[in-house]
């Protein structure tokens, strides 16, 4: 039995608002939580495969150039080396995100520093690292390698897709009564998930199976039976549990085409797990970026004119870039828009998805210029926004689906006690700190992907959830036990999830915040496929259909689960697939953040004391799982505003701070008490159970509440990310004054 | 990762005998050890462990000051009470390195080793003088924002990184070295470290196989003690700019007064020419502004970390503030 459903109509029967199980929404712990605080639930690295052995990568030394020839003669006979892999079908850099086929191949033509160019096998992972150290990689190396993307001589690439201009925005910024013309600079960030990338091929004559980490199971078992040469068929991908994923296990990658590649021709399990430092170097980082931010607005602090310009960054062939401007294009109005992208070709490695891609820095800066506005036009930022809310799309027309804008707007504000804030810059001291207040909007486009499960109602009335989908620490195994536990009436303890397992039902995957509503929607599906078969066996209407602690209810009739079963288990597959409500209606998810700083007056140190976040998303499937995503995003934003940044040798390219002492992301002591608010939402046109993406939202502008809340707290506006220290420095009082 | 030679040893005159000879290497908490070996940045034959050998007691002296064994964790000698009590700059400056984790391994030995954080030291395929020493200085030219702005050479801008000794040469401690035949010799902590000049291959004076045995503290020093660092996130970052402060007000001038400086330099920085500024003055803006004058006279940023040099003199002025009382 299969239930399909496109997404063409909205959903307006709501059905789990009238079920007698009320369980989804509730802050339900996860099923997977103590496995995973007891070290039991078993993460890439930890399959104990008999015969096992290990690989290391060893790196490219030049950033551009040929690769000569390997010189193995100084391990081959180190103790318990196997052997030393290096062909063509090697990766050189991860696939992108829903790729579904092979990145770009190849070692013999380097592109970047660090490219994973040779694999060194043995008995142990330190006799495997000791022979990729001393491998000797002789490589030619080529003088026109590009480093920088701003550099002079760089003839950018204008994507086609991603270019708009309506009106006249040079005429409208000449007219208007308040202007905004700023340039904004933000720096490549790397996802820094805590398990590194790991990943242990096992053949078993010509079939292939990968124990790895990865988001996307039913893509990455195409992209890697791609890359090896092999039929889909053959491959199998387990990923039960993914460390942290973030956008940086979406898309195959060197560790996995390596290990099956050496694993086939030893004849033994090869597991190829990075070291920190190649997670930074190998791993898909985010684009740094230049953004230029051109508002005009009228005297009442309406938008007549926006221009959000940037450029970002990838390696020569890569169709990835980072969509700055997604939600640029529907959040605010404005008649005269000028949005464009430009994108240099670098020798540095990949580009990709890292948290949020787009809106992470797209929202950050454009809600910088926004309090830029604010506070030329002496209007409030938050009331600024919400004059700027547009009735429809401003460049297609279409509606919008449920928005909750301005009510996250106006809740924030009034949680936050936002009144007391005091709009002139550089006003509230205490001792030797100054205080400010800031906020930003937030935003994201919310996205429906295919996605199939499985739901088996056993006979014993116990039920099976099967897919494909990954739980990479978001609760991906709460969600679904709960919508099934819902849907058929069951204590969650009577259900097992099952995931990232290749052989179940394909799922949307882990990624683009799609991830709950798409895989929930399509278990949401497949129960409602065995609740009609029960109404069937009861005689009853399907939509008189009660289930409840094991028991059926439907018009005048009555029975037990188990009596309905007869000893026999129903099975059925749900099926969600987008349809015409993605083009219908505009459909994102919204929110707000407020944000208190201190910064020291004497070192320019930045300590963020509290911080509020307002989100819309839908109906929300956990309230404790998503408000722990919002936890994520938003200290994802306090390090994208003060610390976090990749920072590149610009004379060759490389990654200099690869390891996590030097690579900051926010410890603890930097993050103060957050406070997260859900709205109570349900998004008919989104998916049938009315839920949107939430996992990004977070994040999708956080950091621009705290550099507006330095601005307040010091007057000084940094157009660099991350505000370190250094570029408040010059902008502080004299030390006199202090 | 390279295969080594292990030898534990169970005493100090044991220890210095198996660390002779070359490419011997001893492990304490082994926590910058082990991360530079994994690297292959250092690559002993051979590892002597000392965490059975004793010293790891904190002991009153004759003169009236303290002795710390090299094998006290720092995360121990924070928490001692007569140094949390007469030697807090000591005890704050420790905790305001690495992490729990990392202190309550670390020792006091190793920590007075440890190497410096300069991204080009840490990656083998970088060159590196101190690493290897006449393939030239990455860090020149590149991305040098943790870098040096006193006493660096054409060779080595690196900074040594670490904050308990910083402390110890506001302090004026002493290290006790134990060499092969068990012979020992006490060196100023202010003399321990070195600067790069043409050897930024060597960190300090240890001579290969010389085994720390303890750091002595002199009597406490009266005054104020302050310990401020800075740094780009609010814990487990090591220091920007660093100050350690000892203050002794009478009669509202300066009696006396000992600083030291971490962040800036090849070793933990000290110019006594401030001190002997500060000495009998009353506190003024002034007379602060010439005590960062002193301090950065020569100082020279290597383009990204410029601002270490406004950062100095600032916090330096805090410091001698709060010191002096002035604010509170
Ligand atoms: C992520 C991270 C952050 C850190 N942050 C800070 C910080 O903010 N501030 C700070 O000060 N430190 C910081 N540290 C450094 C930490 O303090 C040192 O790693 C630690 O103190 C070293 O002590 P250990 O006993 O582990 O030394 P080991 O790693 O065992 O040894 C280090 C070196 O000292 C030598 N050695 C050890 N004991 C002796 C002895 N008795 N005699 C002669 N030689 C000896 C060893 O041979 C080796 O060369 C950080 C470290 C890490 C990894
Ligand atoms: S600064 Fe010193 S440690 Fe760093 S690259 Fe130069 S020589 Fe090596």
């Amino acid at each position: 039995m299969t239930r399909h459903l496109k997404m063409d109509e909205p959903a307006t029967n709501r059905l789990l608002d009238k079920l007698p199980s009320r369980l989804t929404g509730a802050p339900m712990d996860r099923p997977d939580g103590p496995l995973k605080v007891s070290g039991t639930a078993t993460y890439a690295h930890e399959w104990q495969l008999d015969g096992k052995v290990f690989g290391v990568l060893a790196r490219a030394p030049v950033s551009k150039g040929k690769l000569v020839r390997i010189d193995k003669s100084a391990i081959e006979n180190l103790p318990g080396v196997l052997g030393v892999f290096s062909e063509e079908r090697f990766l050189r850099n991860p696939a992108q995100g829903m790729a579904n086929e092979a990145p770009e191949q190849g070692v013999s033509e380097i592109s970047y520093f660090g490219q994973p160019i040779a694999l060194v096998v043995a008995e142990t992972f330190e006799q495997a690292r000791h022979g990729a150290h001393r491998l000797e990689l002789v490589c030619e190396a080529a003088s026109d390698g590009v480093f920088d993307p701003e550099a002079n001589n760089i003839a950018p690439e204008k994507p086609e897709d991603d270019q708009l201009d309506q009106g006249d925005l040079d005429k409208a910024m000449a007219e208007a009564a308040y202007t905004v013309d700023s340039t904004y600079r933000t720096p490549s960030h790397n996802s820094a998930a805590m398990e590194p990338h790991c990943a242990i091929a096992s053949w078993e004559g010509d079939q292939l199976t990968l124990y790895a980490s990865y988001q996307m199971i039913k893509f990455n078992v195409n992209e890697l039976a791609d890359s090896v040469g092999i039929e889909p068929e053959k491959v199998r991908i387990v990923s039960p549990y993914v460390g942290g994923g973030f956008g940086s296990k979406l898309g195959i990658a060197p560790e996995a085409v390596s290990a099956a590649i050496a694993a086939k021709e030893l004849g033994r399990p090869v597991c190829v797990t990075l070291t920190r430092q190649q997670v930074f170097e190998n791993v898909m980082r985010r684009s740094e970026s230049r953004q230029r931010l051109r508002l005009a607005a009228d005297k009442d602090g309406k938008l007549t004119g926006l221009g959000h310009e940037c450029r970002v960054s990838n390696l020569p062939g890569e169709s990835f870039h980072e969509p700055v401007l997604q939600a640029t294009h529907f959040i605010y109005g404005g008649d005269n828009r000028r949005l464009g992208m430009e994108v240099a070709r670098l020798n540095r490695m990949c580009a990709g998805s890292v948290r949020a891609p787009g809106e992470a820095i797209g929202m950050q800066v454009l809600e910088n210029a926004m309090d830029e506005l604010a506070h030329t036009s002496g209007i409030d930022p938050v009331e600024l926004r919400k004059r700027n809310i547009p009735d429809a799309h401003p460049e297609e027309g279409t509606p919008y689906s449920s928005r909750p804008f301005a009510e996250a707007l106006d809740e924030g504000a009034k949680r936050f006690g936002w009144n007391k804030r005091n709009p002139k810059p550089g006003q509230q001291r205490e001792g030797e700190w100054l205080i400010g207040m800031g906020m930003a909007a937030a935003a994201r486009v919310n996205i429906l992907m295919e996605s199939k499960a499985r739901v088996i109602l056993k006979e014993d009335g116990k039920a099976i959830v099967e897919t494909d989908m990954t739980d990479i620490g978001t609760g991906t195994y709460a969600i679904l036990t709960q919508v099934c536990a819902d849907m058929l009436g069951l204590e969650p303890e009577n259900i097992e999830t099952r995931l990232g397992d290749s052989n179940f039902p394909k799922a949307s995957g882990s990624g683009g915040s799609f991830g709950a509503a798409s895989s929930g929607s399509s278990v949401y599906l497949a129960c409602l496929d065995i609740r009609a078969e029960l109404a069937r066996r009861l005689g009853c209407e399907e939509s008189e259909l009660q289930l409840d602690s094991g028991q059926a209810r439907g018009g005048s009739k009555s029975g037990s689960l188990t009596g309905l079963l007869a000893g026999e288990a129903i099975e059925a597959e749900g099926h969600i697939e987008p349809g015409e409500t993605k083009e219908k209606v505009k459909q994102a998810t919204y929110g707000s953040y407020f944000a208190e700083v201190a910064v020291n007056a004497v070192t320019g140190e930045t300590r963020v004391r509290r911080m509020l976040g307002v989100f819309g998303a839908g109906r929300i499937l956990n309230r404790k799982t998503a408000t722990s995503q919002c936890y994520g995003g938003m200290t994802w934003g306090i390090g994208m505003a003060l610390h976090e940044a990749m920072e590149f040798d610009m004379r060759d390219g490389h990654v200099v701070n690869n390891d996590l002492a030097e690579y900051h992301i926010p410890v603890n002591l930097d993050v103060p008490q957050l406070d997260v608010v859900l709205l109570e939402e349900r998004d008919d046109w989104a998916s049938p159970i009315q839920a949107k993406g939430l996992g990004e939202l977070g994040l999708c502008g956080a950091g621009a509440a705290i550099t507006n809340a330095i601005f307040n707290a010091t007057g000084v506006r940094v157009y660099d990310y991350p505000a370190t220290l250094d570029k408040i420095l010059d902008g502080l009082p004299e030390l006199d004054m202090v | 990762m390279r295969p080594f030679d292990y030898h534990r040893s169970e005493n100090a005159g044991d220890a210095v005998k198996a660390a002779a000879g070359d490419g011997a290497l001893f492990i304490a908490g082994g926590t910058n050890l082990l991360d530079l070996m994994k690297l292959d940045l250092m690559t002993p034959s051979r590892l002597v462990d000392i965490n059975r050998i004793g010293l790891n007691d904190v002991t009153q002296t004759e003169e009236g000051g303290l002795s710390i064994g090299a094998l006290v964790t720092n995360s121990d000698c924070a928490a001692d009470a007569r140094i949390r009590k007469d030697y807090e700059v000591l005890s704050r400056a420790i905790l305001a390195g690495a992490s729990g984790q990392l202190r309550n391994k670390a020792t006091t030995g190793g920590n007075l080793c440890q190497r410096t954080r300069c991204y080009y030291f840490y990656d083998p395929d970088m060159a590196c003088n101190k690493r290897k020493p006449g393939s030239g200085c990455s860090a020149i030219g590149g991305a040098n924002r943790i870098h040096a702005i006193l006493g660096a050479s054409d060779e080595c801008i690196a900074t040594y990184p670490g904050d308990m000794a910083v402390a110890m040469s506001a302090l004026d401690a002493e290290v006790v070295i134990e060499g092969e035949g068990g012979e020992t010799r006490t060196i100023p902590v202010r003399d321990f470290h070195r600067l790069p000049g043409d050897r930024p291959d060597q960190d300090n004076i240890l001579e290969p196989g010389e085994l720390i045995t303890h750091v002595t503290l002199p009597a406490p020093a009266k005054g104020r003690h302050i310990y401020r660092k800075v740094r780009d996130r609010a814990s487990y970052a090591f220091a920007l700019v660093s100050v350690a402060a000892i203050v002794e007000m009478d009669a509202g001038r300066i009696a006396s007064a000992s600083l030291a400086f971490g962040g800036l330099a090849h070793k933990p920085w000290h110019d006594p020419a401030i001190e002997d500024l500060l000495t009998g003055e009353a506190p003024s803006e002034a007379l602060f502004d010439k005590a960062a004058d002193i301090l950065l006279a020569d100082a020279k940023g290597q383009g990204q970390n410029d601002f270490k040099i406004p950062l100095a003199r600032r916090t330096l002025k805090a410091v001698l503030r709060e010191a002096t009382g002035e604010r509170s």
